[in-house]
């Protein structure tokens, strides 16, 4: 296919011209705020005031709107003053790149304000910790609960109605609560989170274990599987790439869920450092904060996007690329494939054919 | 146009009557007594099976064949134990059928492998569920695997393979099980016509080598000829026997048979059973006419 489209209709393009994209897909962010930041006639809606020449209600290094900048020397000009000089500078709230790059290094390596006060890795390490803790016992509880529910009606009746309600109220109701519980240490936080997670996983289970095609479990039946059997080595590995899947987005709804639980009791972790720096004004920091948490996120996802692929080599169609090929091949037996998150089978299915018909 | 002669569908050989002599003489397997099967519609019950009576005996391969909506797949699977009669009597060697078992293997029309097992593993599933040492499965799984024809493919994942090779390990993995009778509710229906043919002389050739009672669900009029002994002919609403019919073919069967009077009369026969002269009043639809070119078609 020499002259394939670039905008063909639900055909997954080659990895030649999709990793390409992907790369471009972080670059055009980064691009729009280096120009929003460097490009003076862009934006940059107030000036930063450097001389404040005869004005007696401006000082220097004040920041105005252009409006009021404008009225100013206006003003100037008809009393026969000095003008004010200044810069065109964006609100304090949009650092530049470099700022904030610079604050990334150095919010890493100046130890804390306060002695006694967490270091900001540490603080990383607190709230990894803390998510972790949740999301592990969520998991721990809900899964084998969804499952049953997923595999027998009887305790779907008996549990998934009551859990169905709850769900509705929302977790961070139930900070003051969890204060009261487990008083100001991080049980409430972790609380708070679990609390969040764990109806909505419930549920998520119960209903993927539910798509499992009933042929699988009549096939398994006729070749003489007994119920407990049918459960363990039916259910439970057919629907598996599945759950994955559903944990790997309850993760993503952690890390949401964090930034709330922080703020409850005592703040703790990024999320308080992230409201210190904004009470300081230093808007470099809070964006460091910020790019901390979603490269985290971020990081996790496509790790556990790609362990997924290495789990469960028969879910997916996809190639994987040939240096992953070897790392793999003796997990995955005969062709490996790769990209667990591929949308539908059937885009899977075209996507390796593309790839066939090129090799 | 002259229709061809052709003999009587139930004029046998004398060597085809001499192997239906001998297969009335081994040991009943199945046996259905005035099965009957109601189903709780949403529009009030509905009758999908209705007194039907038939014995299948020792390694006979029985086809099962009728109109769409006949009760088919009713049938196989309340033989199956996946389902369960309202009315009659349904015995496999004289106990009564009550629920799945190791003792009926079942190949369903739809792809029913495991896909998180390989081939291997797929065909090993049966052996491990009846306690088997997973080193003992493993060799046995190879050997079935191997008569399937599938030893290149034995660490594949069902995603990996055909449509035909799914099938194939489908049969390995129904057999491994060593059942009593294998149920095969239309397993080639999804099958190109090729891949279908192949996997006939497949399934027969198995059936010759193999210690298997068949009882084989198709709508294909040739494929329920070529690979019976007797064909079931089902009539629809509700679901009753039409005809059990001896097949005069003699065996060894090859797709060339299809052509020899004794298949076509059968063939003429089922025809008859499934698609009544009298039901059909030959009704052409109108359409505009469209065009002229070539306007001596007719
Ligand atoms: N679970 C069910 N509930 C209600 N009616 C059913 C159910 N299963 C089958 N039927 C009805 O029973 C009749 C027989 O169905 P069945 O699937 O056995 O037909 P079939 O001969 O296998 O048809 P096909 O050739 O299309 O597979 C149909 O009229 C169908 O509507
Ligand atoms: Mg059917």
């Amino acid at each position: 296919m020499p002259h394939a489209p670039w905008l063909a209709v639900r055909r997954p393009l080659p990895a030649r011209r999709a990793l390409p994209l992907k790369a471009v897909a972080f670059l055009i962010p980064v691009v729009l705020w280096c120009v929003v930041s460097y490009v003076p006639a862009v934006w940059h809606p107030q000036r930063l005031i450097t001389d404040a020449g005869g004005s007696e209600n401006f000082s220097t290094d004040q920041r105005l709107d252009a409006a009021s900048f404008e009225e100013e020397q206006a003003k100037l000009t008809a009393a026969h003053q000095p003008l004010m000089t200044a810069t065109k500078v964006n609100p304090i709230f949009l650092p530049a790149p470099h700022e904030v790059g610079r604050a990334l290094y150095t919010a890493f390596t100046t130890p804390p304000a306060r002695k006694g006060s967490p270091w900001l890795y540490e603080r990383i390490e607190h709230s990894i910790l803390i998510l972790f803790e949740a999301f592990a016992l969520a998991c721990v509880i809900a899964v084998p609960l969804g499952l049953i529910c997923g595999t027998f009606d009887f305790f779907s009746k008996l549990i998934e109605p009551f859990i169905d309600f709850m769900r509705y109220l929302p977790a961070p109701a139930f900070g003051a609560l969890m204060i009261a519980i487990f008083s100001l240490n991080d049980q409430p936080k972790i609380a708070v989170i679990f609390i969040g997670l764990f109806f909505n996983m419930l549920l998520v289970t119960a209903n993927t274990t539910r798509t499992l095609d009933p042929a699988l479990l009549e096939a398994a039946q006729t070749l003489g599987a007994s119920r407990k059997r049918l459960v363990f080595n039916v259910v439970v590995p057919g629907v598996l790439p599945m759950l994955y899947t559903d944990l790997r987005i309850a993760l993503g709804f952690g890390w949401v869920y964090l930034t709330i639980a922080e703020t409850i009791g005592e703040m703790s972790g990024i999320t308080e450092f992230i409201n210190q720096q904004g009470k300081f004004r230093n808007y470099p920091n809070v964006f460091t904060g910020i790019i901390v948490l979603g490269v985290l996120g971020f990081i996790t996802d496509q790790f556990l996007g790609y362990m997924g692929t290495i789990l469960f080599p028969w879910h997916s169609r996809r190639k994987k690329s040939t240096w992953l090929k070897t790392l793999t091949s003796r997990i995955t037996v005969g062709r490996p494939h790769s990209g667990f998150e591929s949308a539908t089978p059937h885009a899977a299915v075209l996507q390796a054919e593309a790839v066939d018909a090129r090799a | 146009m002259p229709v061809l002669e052709l003999p009587d569908y139930r004029t046998q050989s004398p060597a085809v009557a001499d192997r239906f002599a001998k297969l009335r003489e081994r040991p009943v397997v199945l046996e259905a007594t005035h099965l009957g099967k109601v189903f709780d519609g949403a529009n009030g019950p509905i009758e999908a099976l209705h007194d039907i009576n038939f014995t299948v005996r020792r390694r006979e391969f029985v086809t099962v064949i009728g109109a769409s909506g006949c009760g088919k797949s009713t049938l196989v699977r309340i033989l199956a134990g996946l389902d369960h009669q309202t009315s009659g009597d349904l015995l496999l060697d004289g106990k009564p059928i009550t629920a799945p078992g190791p003792d009926r293997g079942m190949v369903f029309q739809g792809y029913t492998l495991f896909p998180w097992l390989t081939v291997r593993q797929n065909v090993m599933f049966g052996l491990r569920m009846k306690g088997e040492s997973k080193h003992s499965a493993k060799n046995d799984a190879d050997m079935w695997v191997d008569i399937v024809d599938l030893k290149a493919f034995a660490d594949h994942y069902p995603h990996q393979l055909s449509g035909g090779m799914k099938q194939r390990v489908a049969i390995a993995r129904a057999l491994a099980n060593q059942p009593r009778v294998l149920l095969m509710d239309e397993p080639f229906g999804a099958l190109d016509a090729q891949t279908r043919s192949a996997m006939q002389t497949y399934l027969l050739q198995i059936w010759k080598n193999v210690d298997v009672t068949i009882v084989f669900i198709t709508h294909d009029l040739d494929e329920a000829i070529l690979l019976a002994d007797r064909v079931l002919v089902l009539e629809p609403r509700p679901g009753r026997v039409a005809e059990l019919i001896e097949v005069p073919v003699p065996r060894p069967r090859s797709a060339e048979q299809m052509l020899s009077p004794e298949f076509l009369a059968t063939r003429r026969r089922l025809d008859d059973l499934i698609h009544p002269k009298t039901a059909v009043a030959v009704e052409r639809p109108h359409v505009f006419r469209m065009t002229v070119v070539g306007d001596d078609v007719e």
